[in-house]
């Protein structure tokens, strides 16, 4: 465990060197940020919209009761929604998309010996791979779980409105009771966090992937199981360091 | 020039080079050879850094290679040129952007220079007019020839060859053969082929280094090798009914 510890901090280290020229990483950049934020934007639009309407739904169900104001049923779903369902739930599902993706593409470059082939060139395969990716990791990430609550909040209203325990207005009235913007920065804390995680973690098993075919695909599971793992263990620490 | 002194591999309790000397003279095509496991491909990384030796050393022009840290190699690394076994040509990117990548990457020219370089190589290999297309619409010979042509773009001084032959008819693996000869004699390149090709071997074997267990075992030119008395390089060279039966006519 401590020899992968210390080879995924290496890498990373290797990762941010100075680059042989920027326009090329940044080109690069900006094509891991269209494949990332642009790609998972249809995923994201559909989990958003069910799970906010489901949120909103099940909260109804549990909070309705005479001495209970409904508007309650708003203020708890904008919660639960900003603080775990839109960055956890949604990094979840982006590691199975963004992160398998990533692992696959490093590895099979791996075994097909085009990262040999770049470090041949004197090109330093881990910043020119591995660095995009990371920083479109942590830009695009959170402006997916930002368009993820803003989906999230709207499929409440959505539930709202074709459920007649909870007005719409209750609902918007609710959204604006008692608003916390803490609940903003660690839900933004979270998303770079588990940009991070998604984009390193699997970039690091696509990287040390040997062998063929199969080993890609063993690779990119583990990134994903891995990446998993390491999101709901950072959720933990950030909840319980920032809450 | 290239010289490799003392090269020992191993990987945990496998020794897989053991005390390897040999000397890569300019415009000459340096064949390495030797059956499946013995170590050529190994001698190969180890050449051109993607293996670190166990002990040993490798000096490109009295330079030593092999203690030198990344930052220090990039300067030797322009000047090298690689053709891989599988070619490994970039999946994402088409002919073109294979061969500009590296002008790309190390070089201020402008696109229309790059363009021009790029159309020069795809000359040299034969493959005029293919700059659009990507690696998977290529055959495994056209495969190669971009290889080759992505590996002299920089114009390198050093120039590898994994395998040059290997999945290509005879007819393409000779045209390979004869092109890489020609780029050698062409840029002077100190050019290293690994290969168990006996056509390769007899038609551009300007010198061979003949590798066996990890040793290297012989030593000498594609004229002198028909008439070697070593016994392990008989066996290899002459495993062929068809080699045998040319070495009874000679």
């Amino acid at each position: 465990m401590f020899h992968s510890l210390g080879r995924y901090i290496l890498l990373l280290r290797l990762s941010f060197r100075k680059p042989e020229k920027f326009s090329v990483y940044w080109a690069e950049i900006m094509r891991e940020m269209v494949s990332q934020g642009i790609g998972s934007l249809g995923i994201i639009v559909i989990i958003s919209v069910f799970i906010g309407a489901v949120a909103a739904i099940q909260v109804a169900f549990q909070l309705i009761s005479p001495y209970i104001t409904k508007t309650v049923v708003g203020s708890i779903s904008r919660d639960s929604t900003i603080l775990e369902f839109s960055p956890t739930i949604s990094s979840l599902v982006l590691a199975g998309r963004v992160g398998s993706s990533i692992a696959s593409q490093i590895g099979t470059m791996r075994v097909t010996e085009q990262i040999d082939a770049l470090e041949i060139m004197g090109v330093n395969a881990p910043g020119y791979l591995i660095s995009p990716k990371i920083i479109a990791g942590i830009t695009m990430i959170p402006l997916l779980v930002i368009i993820s609550v803003i989906l999230g909040l709207s499929g409440g209203y959505v539930a709202c409105l074709l459920s007649r325990d909870v007005s719409p207005t209750d609902y918007i009235t609710g959204l604006k009771d008692g608003f916390n913007p803490v609940t903003v920065t660690v839900c933004a804390v979270k998303a770079v966090s588990f940009g991070f995680i998604i984009t390193s973690v699997c970039s690091y098993f696509g990287f040390y992937t040997s062998g063929g075919s199969l080993e890609v695909g063993q690779s990119a599971t583990k990134g994903v199981v891995y990446s998993c793992i390491w999101i709901l263990f950072a959720d933990l620490v950030i909840s319980s360091l920032l809450l | 020039m290239i010289e490799v002194n003392n090269i020992y591999k191993t990987f945990g309790e496998n020794e897989v080079l053991k005390d390897i000397n040999a000397v890569f003279k300019p415009g000459k095509n340096n064949l390495i050879i030797g059956s499946s496991g013995s170590g050529k491909t190994t001698l190969l990384k180890c050449i051109v850094g993607l293996h670190e030796p166990t002990s040993g050393e490798v000096l490109y022009d009295d330079v030593n290679f092999t203690t030198m840290h990344f930052e220090g190699r990039v300067p030797i690394r322009k000047q090298i040129g690689m053709l891989f076994q599988n070619s490994a040509l970039f999946d994402s990117m088409t002919v073109e952007e294979n061969i500009i990548f590296p002008l790309n990457l190390f070089t201020d020219m402008a696109k229309s220079e790059k363009h021009d370089r790029a159309n020069f190589c795809l000359e040299r290999v034969n493959l005029k007019g293919t700059n659009k297309l990507y690696p998977s619409e290529l055959s495994g010979g056209m495969k190669k020839r971009v290889g080759i042509a992505r590996a002299i773009s920089m114009q390198p001084k050093y120039l590898f060859v994994d395998e040059p032959n290997s999945g290509l008819d005879p007819l393409t693996a000779i045209l390979i053969d004869e092109l890489i000869s020609e780029l050698t004699e062409e840029y002077q390149t100190t050019t290293v082929v690994v290969t168990h090709d006996m056509n390769s071997v007899m038609g551009i074997g300007d010198h061979i280094i003949f590798l066996h267990d990890g040793q290297k075992w012989w030593e000498g030119s594609n004229h002198e090798i028909a008439h070697t008395n070593n016994k392990e390089l008989n066996s290899f060279v002459f495993a062929s009914k068809f080699m045998k039966a040319a070495r009874e006519k000679l």
